[in-house]
């Protein structure tokens, strides 16, 4: 019996890893199309950045009760899955609680904090059921939250709640086994939250405690296991990718845009003055200007959109979205992902007749942006949507022409009168006329 | 500046007007009351005058990075003619393009926006704008500029100067970090808002105006032109001025 049990766990533990991988191998293909960036200056700022913003999820605390709510998640995902090591011990090696004689008291101690853990993110994730679907934060239904990405949201909180369940229980039921004195169950001592579930199980008979107090545990497990490869489909990767993408973060003073090099050449050519690079020496094809499809953002850019966890705070911040427009910057991440994916999948690849800008973000969307920061400065983990609407923009300017009409007769103005309005240069210094007299 | 390099003078700062503050006929009192602090507080200084042209930031944001680069270049090229090493400016857009952007094209100087050389000329005595009591006592609310809030991180600057007016400063609900945008940012300025069912400035105005303040003090030309737009909007002109930072202390100086 304890054979079998032993062999399916670890099938059932093989299937995961190599789910998961295969899985992670898809999504570094995804960020991989994107365009080379160096991120990797300044490491002890990096460091810090993500020390700060990831791990201690600094910009949470913006908003303190979803953050409070939100650090007992963290904190519970990140203690609670200590204990997943037990599980895998005990299941390839078929013993059971293999650490609780090693222990001893601490061993309850332990187990009464992951316990206390267990019921915060219990009630964090019912909190946060509550938020989203009868109280009805605004930021949590707009219209790119569709179908899917409000399922998703909802089964994540659901499966947190049914794997915190299955803790509880589990340890219950294991309790009044030990009381009964059944074969294998090591005294654990007995542990606070769960103790207060005994009555549930005090009048069942051992062997119908040992099939619940089993289907608890492949409950649990299979759900962790189940819940890691979920979570690389799902919005809910940021527990992961936060990290990575704190570090390679934008250092720059958030104002600053970029310079593109490959127009720095040609410009220099145009106005006649020495180019640092040889002419000869460029490379033959000099690429877009700007970004028609995923393939022309930097890499950073792709590993935003598998980062966004769709909280929705950029968007609430955005004074284009908060006055009707249709920009949402959390729109234009979750776009920008689902284009990724579209393309790593499909054996087309790029060449499927689609682009993310057209088919997935529309021009009425990025000509909306006042460039304003609000949402780069809301993200919790350093998102930034902004570049990708400017590299779009870039590309609908410099490849299309097909800036707004009032923008193209801006340019004209700066052309010809070196100002973004049409006055005469002449008339620059007329401000000083009646200075000039004193 | 022309005539100063004329008479073998450099001066230690380049005033940068900008297009609002040349041809822009509110933000042109801007410019005049930030020289005359300037004058009176007899900083050497140059204005480019007809020299100057766009720095290319609404080119930029707009994705004509040509457009950009070709002004950005010509402008590194009159900057290196007159030898210029320290720039002040009013405009935040100005002020974070010359900062920010204009190494990348090898014009590396040291930028100033006006809220930070006003607090400095504060700090260091040579304006007292206090002592006019011109605002004493009165509310003034602040709005904070994206370009120069969080795209650079100059927030206090400014409330210091206001604060040197012995004023009451009150906070909008959303303010620094948090800051709600004018709706001008990002090239917004030369085009018509995208179909919405409200303005930006309204919406901002309407934070300005639940301060009960009756000034809101700004620091960028197109906050300026946003919010006086807001404030025509509600009809409330009579109740509520805006002013740049600038205006206020020349007021209070009595230039």
């Amino acid at each position: 019996m304890h054979i079998i049990q032993q062999l399916i766990f670890i099938l059932v533990l093989a299937s995961a890893t190599y789910l998961l991988f295969k899985r992670i191998q898809f999504i570094r293909k995804g960020i991989k199309l994107g365009k080379p960036l160096s991120r990797s200056d300044n490491p002890s700022a990096r460091w810090r950045s993500m020390a700060l913003v990831a791990f201690g999820q600094k910009k949470m605390f913006k908003k303190p009760l979803p953050a409070l709510l939100h650090l007992f998640v963290y904190v519970g995902f990140l203690v609670i899955n200590i204990e997943v090591l037990e599980f895998i011990i005990d299941g390839i090696a078929g013993t059971h609680r293999i650490f609780a004689p090693f222990l001893g008291g601490t061993y309850t101690i332990l187990l009464s904090f992951f316990e206390f853990l267990a019921v915060a993110v219990f009630v964090a994730c019912a909190v946060f059921l509550i938020r989203r679907n009868i109280v009805k934060v605004a930021r949590f239904h707009k219209p790119e939250m569709t179908a899917w990405p409000t399922l998703d949201a909802n089964l994540i909180l659901v499966f947190e709640i049914l794997l915190t369940s299955a803790i509880l229980l589990m340890n219950a039921s294991d309790q009044v086994l030990q009381a009964k004195g059944a074969e294998h169950y090591t005294p654990t001592g007995q542990l606070f939250f769960s103790s207060f579930l005994i009555p549930l199980f005090q009048n069942s008979e051992v062997s119908t405690l040992i099939i619940l107090e089993r289907f608890f545990w492949w409950f649990h497990i299979i759900g962790i296991l189940g819940f890691a490869v979920y979570v690389t489909y799902s919005k809910h990767l940021h527990i992961f990718m936060a990290f990575p993408n704190t570090y390679f973060a934008n250092l720059k003073p958030m104002g600053q845009i970029d310079n593109m090099y490959n127009v720095t050449n040609e410009v220099k050519l145009m106005l006649g003055l020495p180019s640092e690079t040889d002419v000869s020496e460029s490379p033959a094809e000099v690429g877009r200007f700007g970004a028609k499809d995923v393939n022309d953002l930097t890499w950073k850019s792709l590993m935003d959109s598998f980062t966004c966890t769709e909280c929705g705070r950029c968007t609430a911040e955005c004074p284009a979205n908060q006055t009707g427009k249709k920009l949402s910057p959390r729109g234009i991440m979750m776009a920008t992902r689902d284009r990724v994916e579209e393309v790593a999948k499909s054996e087309k690849g790029l060449e499927d007749g689609k682009s993310l800008l057209g088919d997935y973000i529309s021009k009425e969307e990025i000509n909306a942006c006042t460039s304003c920061n609000a949402c780069v400065e809301a993200c919790p983990v350093l998102i930034d949507p902004l570049s990708i609407i400017l590299e779009l923009r870039r590309y609908v300017s410099m490849e299309e022409s097909g800036s707004p009409a009032a923008w193209n007769a801006m340019f004209q103005n700066i052309e010809t009168n070196f100002a973004p309005w049409k006055f005469a240069p002449t008339d620059r210094f007329n401000w000083a006329d009646d200075l000039k007299e004193v | 500046m022309a005539e100063m390099a004329a008479k073998g003078e450099s001066p230690e700062i380049l005033f940068w007007v900008g297009c609002a503050g040349s041809f822009d006929d509110r933000y042109k009192s801007v410019t005049k009351a930030f020289v005359k602090i300037l004058n009176k507080v007899g900083v050497s200084f140059a204005v480019l005058g007809q020299e100057e042209t766009c720095t290319g930031d609404p080119a930029r944001r707009a994705g004509n990075e040509f457009l950009f680069q070709m002004q950005a270049m010509s402008n590194i090229q009159v900057f290196e003619g007159y030898n210029v090493k320290k720039i002040v400016t009013a405009c935040p857009h100005c002020f974070n393009t010359l900062k920010n952007e204009y190494p990348a094209l090898g014009g590396n100087y040291e930028v100033i926006h006006h809220s930070t050389f006003l607090q400095q000329l504060i700090d260091e005595g040579k304006v007292k704008p206090a002592d006019g009591q011109a605002f004493k006592g009165q509310k003034i609310t602040y709005h904070d500029s994206c370009y120069l809030g969080r795209a650079n991180n100059v927030y206090e600057a400014p409330r210091k100067v206001l604060e040197a007016l012995d004023i009451e400063l009150v906070e909008m609900k959303r303010c620094k970090t948090n800051g709600l945008c004018c709706g001008a940012g990002g090239a917004q300025m030369f085009k018509d808002a995208e179909p919405g069912n409200k303005e930006i400035n309204v919406e901002r105005t309407e934070d300005a105006l639940e301060t009960g303040a009756g000034i809101i003090a700004s620091a960028c030309p197109f906050c300026l032109t946003m919010l006086s737009d807001g404030i025509k909007a509600k009809e409330k002109e009579e109740e509520i001025k805006v002013y740049d930072l600038a205006e206020l202390i020349a007021q209070a100086e009595d230039l």
